[in-house]
């Protein structure tokens, strides 16, 4: 049988039919930055992190299909100043202090910011003063002043747990993640420490409550290789919790 | 109110202001008003710059306040780390530390006193008691030292970099990491770490025990003079264990008075609302301390190096030891209160820290794993208490059943000296300045007191030598008559 092949930064690819540009990408070992994308979810192409160039368009990389011959930009200087802004732009949308965030060294916002070399948040910074801090719950802590809307626990909690806790209401700058409760607080949910939309926060927004800083510095996700060095990046921020 | 703290008819006089305040950690000014006859009328040391960590912290986990409020400080971290750590022990409802865990966290608290007393006294104080108050003012810092001094800079570069060292490997960062953890740590010393820390000891040693003998040549050189200079007869206090000795991590709180009699002992710091009381006055963003039973006339007091020393029965490591024997006997056996024997009781404190880690790394204790306590029912309330570099540290909290902080309540080091600072400033004044034509190397005695106290005004950090000065002369009539800058 003939390897389907298509051409990332130039170089021949095999892929498999139906796989996504990201899924092939990461099948061959190359690293597509994504937020949103996770490999237990439904594709959502919500971040634009894994925006590539297709044949001369820009496309999310978790969406779209892989044919034969295509050409993809992933790694190229355009490509990456622009997912530095959007890194930026996440940034400053909420309130991330990771010098005093649980999260910080295993967090994937702050490693792609050092990824694409955010030396600053360069765009005015919003400081959200509605963010509000969910500790009802006896087992998780939701700080909204992190989320960055990306959907991983709402989907999660809704096609994995089979729950539906979570969801995001409002629009633009208003948007915030909501709790589906009577009273819209998590502890009046039927949320549990063991759902999977517990652990799977790429950022510090969702956090089992009472480990924090419990893994020393060196031994976090990102203390001793950059994100790019794993194409599973989402695993390694999990096994590393 | 307190003698050159209010002028009568502010308005009729000049004022000098000095602000920044130079080589302290955080942003300070001193203003200074005098009559025509250059008389001093009024003297204060005001803390202009606002925090509010007290108010940020509340309505976050507790788990995450030791971490945050060590950013208070660039110097000594570690002391904010260690001491919302001890209150976050028992809100948490965490037991007796293992040996293991106390030992790791004493360690990191020793390097840390190593390494901020190396960098207040080489880098900070050095230039003025070595070139001298009135030197050149270029050349009054560490590179003029460095230049006359190659040896001793060296010694002190060196002496600060191995308390970063400890702390590295303890915290996993010179400056900002973490290691203590409600409960005990998050990581064990390791073989490599322990022996790379032990191979310097020795020397780290040796040369604290220079600087102490350095000091004490100093003083010797004119007793009265150093002796005396912004010398402020004030109560003491600082933690004592159960022996009565010095204890940097923890025990009970002693208060003497200026005289060595007591007030009070052994008391139970989480009851530090019913020893003391602070008030506010609307020219200082710092809070004034005092002994509640005194009152606020009688009852402010000093902390730091020249309280604990003073106070202490004894301390427990011997060369250290020895040295506060020499101290107390060149003072003539009664406390003293010159400002410049902070220097001299600071070099005897880095001195006991080394030695006390010297202890640790040869104690196997100090490479076991068994780093976390036992965990029992939670509290809502808890005080954590240390002796930083700086002085008695205290960290209070509640917290909700929801793990927030819904209160904290801070009295940082500096903030209990700060009446005491003003007195040794008023003292400077009125032995130096008043009468005189007011020059920069005057004004920088004002400094060289405030110095000695090593305040950590902000709890912050700068870059040495790159703080702007401004001193402006004003005539009675409110005009500018000269104006002095530097840095800009």
């Amino acid at each position: 049988m003939t390897e389907l092949l298509f051409n990332i930064d130039d170089l021949p690819v095999p892929f498999k039919p139906g796989q996504t540009i990201l899924e092939a990408a990461k099948a061959a070992g190359v690293f597509v930055p994504h937020l949103c994308h996770h490999p237990r979810l439904k594709p959502h192409g919500g971040c634009k992190l894994c925006t590539v160039v297709v044949n001369g368009r820009t496309q999310s990389a978790c969406t779209y299909k892989v044919a034969a011959g295509q050409e993809v930009d992933i790694d190229t200087p355009e490509l990456n100043a622009m997912r530095r802004s959007l890194v930026q732009l996440l940034f400053i949308e909420g309130n991330h202090f990771c010098p005093t965030c649980e999260k910080t060294g295993a967090c994937e916002l702050q490693a792609l910011g050092y990824e694409y070399e955010m030396l600053s948040p360069h765009f005015a910074e919003f400081y959200p003063a509605d963010r509000e801090v969910d500790a009802s719950h006896p087992d998780v802590l939701i700080d909204r002043n992190r989320c960055i809307m990306c959907e991983r626990c709402v989907r999660a909690s809704r096609d994995i747990d089979g729950k539906n806790v979570f969801g995001i209401a409002g629009r633009g700058g208003k948007a915030t993640l909501a709790i589906n409760s009577p009273t819209g607080k998590l502890a009046d949910s039927d949320f549990a420490v063991t759902d999977s939309a517990a652990h799977i926060c790429p950022v510090g927004a969702i956090l089992v409550k009472r480990n924090g800083f419990a893994t020393p510095i060196g031994e976090r996700a990102y203390d001793a290789h950059p994100i790019s060095d794993s194409v599973n990046v989402c695993e390694i921020a999990e096994e590393a919790k | 109110m307190f003698a050159l703290e209010q002028a009568e008819s502010p308005e009729k006089l000049r004022r000098i202001a000095i602000e920044p305040v130079t080589r302290v950690e955080g942003h300070g000014k001193v203003t200074i008003l005098l009559d025509e006859d250059n008389k001093i009328h009024q003297v204060r040391l005001h803390i202009v710059e606002f925090r509010g960590f007290e108010a940020f912290i509340e309505g976050r986990p507790y788990w995450e306040v030791p971490v945050t409020v060590q950013r208070l400080c660039g110097i000594c971290p570690v002391s904010h780390l260690l001491a919302a750590t001890k209150a976050m022990d028992l809100i948490a409802g965490y037991g007796a530390l293992t040996p293991t865990a106390e030992k790791l966290r004493r360690l990191l608290h020793y390097g840390q006193i190593v390494q901020s007393h190396a960098l207040h006294f080489f880098y900070l104080s050095a230039p003025d008691l070595l070139l001298g108050f009135d030197s050149e003012a270029g050349k009054r810092n560490i590179v003029g030292i460095a230049s006359a001094f190659p040896d001793l800079a060296r010694q002190g570069v060196l002496t600060r970099k191995f308390g970063q060292e400890i702390i590295r490997h303890i915290s996993g960062k010179r400056i900002h990491g973490t290691g203590v953890i409600p409960g005990g740590m998050n990581k064990a010393l390791v073989l490599g770490e322990r022996d790379a820390l032990r191979g310097d000891i020795d020397a780290v040693i040796e040369w604290s025990l220079e600087a102490v003998g350095m000091i004490g040549r100093l003083h010797e050189t004119e007793p009265e003079f150093y002796g005396r200079f912004g010398e402020s007869r004030a109560n003491m206090m600082g933690l004592v264990n159960e022996d009565g000795d010095l204890d940097f991590y923890h025990g009970g709180l002693r208060a003497r008075d200026a005289d060595g009699a007591g007030i009070f002992d052994h008391a139970d710091y989480a009851a530090y609302g019913s020893l003391l009381q602070e008030d506010i006055k609307p020219w200082s963003y710092m809070k004034f301390p005092h002994i509640r039973t005194l009152g606020a006339e009688l009852g402010w007091y000093r902390v730091g190096p020249l309280a604990r020393i003073q106070i202490c029965d004894r301390l427990t490591t011997p060369l250290a030891e020895a040295e506060r024997q020499k101290f107390i006997a060149f003072n003539g056996g009664a406390p003293a209160h010159g400002a410049l024997l902070f220097h001299w009781a600071r070099m005897i404190e880095m001195l006991h820290a080394a030695e006390l880690a010297r202890a640790l790394l040869e104690d196997p204790d100090i490479l076991g794993t068994d780093l976390m306590a036992d965990k029992g029912p939670r509290r809502e309330e808890a005080v954590g208490v240390i002796e930083a570099p700086r002085g008695t540290l205290f960290h209070h909290y509640r917290v909700g059943a929801d793990d927030l902080v819904s209160y904290c309540n801070l009295i940082v080091s500096t903030t209990n000296n700060n009446q005491a600072m003003n007195e040794s400033i008023r003292k400077v004044a009125t032995q130096f300045l008043t009468g005189h034509e007011i020059t920069e190397g005057l004004l920088n005695h004002i400094e060289v007191a405030i110095r000695a106290y090593d305040p950590c005004l902000s709890c912050a950090t700068h870059a040495i030598g790159q703080m702007p000065l401004q001193v402006e002369l004003i005539d009675a009539g409110g005009a500018l008559v000269s104006r002095g800058r530097k840095g800009f």
